[in-house]
């Protein structure tokens, strides 16, 4: 990846802090390395726990199956929505933070000793707020909004998971200073870096919402002060969406780290990338805003400005990184040789690779199905009609499940022979992984957001309505949905078992990798950008690519992103038009 | 020289953008402007806005003007347990919800306009009309004023839409809407779901 060998650096190995890798001949500072190991062992821990409270959610919600009693119900899917949302997705991005700065930059980890003190507390506060879920004190579901009342521990736990989490941000910027006044790379940080900055700068943000309305919660809740609950509303929002934005923003440097591992894509624009990132920066805090749309405590002007002028430059963020990762991707395989016709590079990509198959399916997902309906049921008006609605989940499911936790999963398959330094166990089941989780999910958001368009609202235990005091009957199309939605999420948790079985396997009892990086030692236990190392063969010179008339010279990606433009503004127009078929409102 | 996202680029990497990605960006942009135009164009011209009448409002004192609206306008009758209020069209209307119900039942004339009134004595609640309807969010301590036309007349039910609790799911209201004056002399009780406009997208 780099060839930097530099004072500083040099000095640190001599001195025995790093190894050296010898697949891809980096230095791995071995706190990064152990860091990197314990955080993301945690991820996985909390994706198991996510994973069964998500079985037994789905099998009740399956009308047909009704598995839980109505507080079993809200109770696992406080815990699911804890564990998957702030443990698991949190623990992995920190992971990514101390691999985008230290093992990228090839670079020490600034205080290795904070780095396991935040590790601590982020455990610990998790266990806090796990006690107070499985105990029944917390019934308050993933939002918690005031005035619903839980134990002031599950309050007390975010924080100290939070603490835990700002310190390993303020570790990361530190380690970029580190490793650029001990010049371990010369030039400037990688985008993937870049990326990582962008979502430590959002991260710290976020947090810093986060200590802003859980302390006054917690102290609420110890019966010390008043929370007002639409400022609760407010505020949390700028915790719980931002949070997601860190995850944009951590996926979409893992888009194009997984380009790079896999199929040597490049960045076709240094500035256009990260240009994109900086406006996640600017605009997306304010994007919490489309939670509160059809909220009393928000005027017109107020809404609009937020989700429109600020949402849609993060939004325009998106639809520039949509069309710079396949670019490069296109571009590196038509570098490399794969030039025939339009879609040549695409129909001769290793889609075996359980990290570029990963890569293709999270990009896709996540913008076909996430990113249009999200934009869709953030306008204004539209919301009306999709707010507390299945469409609302159903929504959610594709961007943070099928496109950030699916990326997630497909760097794992590079970082457990990389970092963790074993061959990937079960390795053929590690190939179909990703379409199994993928396809499995897509049914199911698909289908959620479809039963959404019945009004079946989203969080409710029974759509019977048994023991209620007026009857609803919903057309009988909602019951083959929630069937087909329990179909599909059982696809994708069996997917993600398959994930957690390979991943705990190979790092606690797999095979080590062995010093020969060569593909015959390797080949069938490993993804193959480990030993083939394609953005290797990338061509040092700039070759002129062949223009193909007005798509230029990345036709086939300029043919599906209008593919997308359409899908996106067909969607969009439909749910204006639904819209106009309500009561009037004014 | 080429650049992967994990080699650091040397010198300036500030260049030119390449053609294609320059048409994107405009289309893209473009496309961020009409998204950003439809927003206050449905205001002017579009009949679904969530704007309202928002003020703040002490809980005892929302349920205060509840009780007198049902005082007002109640039919005697009630359903399910619960009042039943007929108020005259232009009527200031007061819906309350409280964990697990919705008080009162309404009954509306369909063409009408009210301004319904939306709060909550305890947690957060959510206003979900079915069949296939409106959406708002209610929250304790805050009124929310919507001027309301029931464009289509039918028996309707309000589904709570925001988790309130572990009683949440037997949380349903009803508003009954009758047939404007000039076909008065129709049903004015289709079943539910006969007017489902659900389902489309």
């Amino acid at each position: 990846m780099s060839d930097t060998t530099t004072a500083g650096g040099a000095m640190a190995q001599a001195a025995g802090l790093f190894r050296s890798c010898p697949t891809t001949g980096l230095k791995v500072h071995k706190d990064a390395d152990a860091l990197i190991k314990a955080n993301a062992v945690a991820a996985t821990v909390a994706l198991l726990v996510g994973g069964i409270a998500a079985i037994l959610v789905l099998l009740t919600r399956w009308q047909a199956v009704h598995l839980l009693s109505d507080e079993g119900f809200y109770r696992w899917l406080t815990i699911h929505g804890m564990n998957m949302l702030i443990f698991f997705i949190i623990f992995f991005e920190m992971a990514v933070l101390y691999f985008a700065s230290a093992v990228l930059l090839n670079s020490r980890v600034a205080t290795p000793k904070i780095g396991w003190l935040a590790f601590a507390l982020m455990v610990i506060g998790a266990l806090m707020v796990e006690w107070t879920m499985f105990t029944g004190r917390a019934d308050v579901l993933f939002t918690s909004y005031v005035p619903l009342r839980a134990h002031p521990l599950f309050y007390l736990g975010v924080i100290v998971f939070a603490v835990g989490a700002i310190l390993v941000t303020a570790i990361f910027f530190a380690t970029l200073v580190i490793a650029k006044r001990e010049k371990t790379y010369t030039g400037s940080v990688p985008l993937v870096t870049f990326g990582g900055l962008t979502a430590a700068i959002i991260a710290a943000i976020t947090l810093g919402h986060g200590a802003a309305i859980y302390i006054p919660t917690f102290l609420w809740s110890l019966d010390m002060m008043n929370v007002d609950p639409q400022v609760y509303r407010l505020v949390w929002w700028g915790l719980g969406h931002s949070s997601q934005q860190i995850n944009v923003a951590a996926m979409v440097a893992i888009w194009y780290l997984l380009g790079a591992l896999t199929v040597g894509a490049v960045v076709v624009n240094e500035k256009i990338s990260r240009t994109a990132f900086v406006l996640y920066i600017f605009f997306i805090s304010m994007a919490s805003a489309h939670h509160l749309l059809v909220d009393p405590g928000f005027g017109p002007s107020w809404k609009i400005v937020n989700t429109s002028y600020f949402m849609y430059m993060a939004v325009l963020a998106s639809m520039l990184h949509g069309f710079t990762v396949p670019a490069g991707v296109e571009m590196g395989m038509r570098l490399r040789g794969y030039t025939q016709g339009i879609f040549g590079w695409l129909r001769r990509a290793p889609w075996s690779d359980p990290g570029f198959s990963s890569l293709v399916l999270s990009v896709v997902v996540f913008g076909f199905v996430g990113g249009i309906t999200g934009v869709t049921f953030g306008t204004e008006q539209i919301n009306i009609v999709a707010h507390n609605t299945l469409r609302i989940p159903g929504h959610f499911h594709s961007t943070v499940v099928s496109g950030t936790a699916m990326a997630f999963m497909g760097v794992t398959y590079y970082v457990i022979p990389l970092i963790f330094r074993k061959k990937v166990a079960f390795y053929p089941l590690a190939r179909i992984q990703p379409y199994v989780f993928a396809g499995g999910m897509l049914l199911f958001s698909l289908t959620m957001t479809f039963a959404g368009t019945f009004g079946v609202p989203r969080r409710h235990y029974d759509i019977t309505f048994a023991g209620a005091a007026f009857s609803v009957e919903y057309s009988p199309a909602v019951n083959l949905m929630l069937a087909l939605m329990a179909i599909g999420g059982l696809i994708a948790i069996t997917g993600g078992a398959m994930y957690i079985l390979v991943t705990v396997w190979s790092v606690f009892l797999g095979k080590p990798l062995g010093d020969d990086p060569s593909e015959a030692a390797l080949a069938g236990t490993v993804p193959p950008g480990v030993y083939k190392r394609p953005f290797a063969e990338l061509p040092t010179d700039e070759p002129e690519l062949e223009e193909h008339g007005v798509l230029g010279m990345m036709p086939g990606t300029m043919i599906l992103v209008m593919i997308f433009m359409m899908a996106f503004v067909v969607y969009y127009f439909a749910n204006w038009k639904l819209l106009s078929a309500m009561w009037q409102i004014g | 020289m080429y650049t992967t996202g994990v080699t650091p680029p040397q010198g300036v990497w500030w260049k030119p953008a390449h053609r294609s990605e320059k048409i994107w960006f405009t289309i893209a942009f473009v496309w961020c402007m009409i998204l950003f135009a439809m927003m206050p164009l449905w205001h002017l011209r579009g009949g679904q806005n969530p704007t309202g009448i928002r003020a703040k409002v002490e809980p005892r004192e929302y349920l205060a003007r509840v009780q007198q609206f049902i005082a007002d306008y109640g039919t005697g009758e009630s359903e399910g347990g619960v009042p039943v209020v007929a108020p005259p069209p232009g009527a200031e209307v007061y819906l309350l919800a409280a964990q697990f119900q919705w008080t009162p039942v309404l009954e509306l004339e369909q063409g009408a306009e009210y301004t319904l009134h939306l709060s909550s004595l305890d947690v957060n609640h959510g206003f979900n009309l079915y069949p296939f309807n409106v959406n708002f969010q209610v929250v304790p301590g805050y009124d929310y004023g919507l001027r309301v036309t029931p464009t289509e007349a039918g028996d309707y039910r309000i589904v709570c839409n925001e988790f309130c609790g572990v009683g949440h799911h037997i949380m349903v209201g009803k508003v009954l809407v009758r047939p404007s004056s000039a076909s008065a002399e129709a049903d004015p009780t289709p079943t539910p779901g006969t007017a489902t406009v659900g389902g489309g997208s």
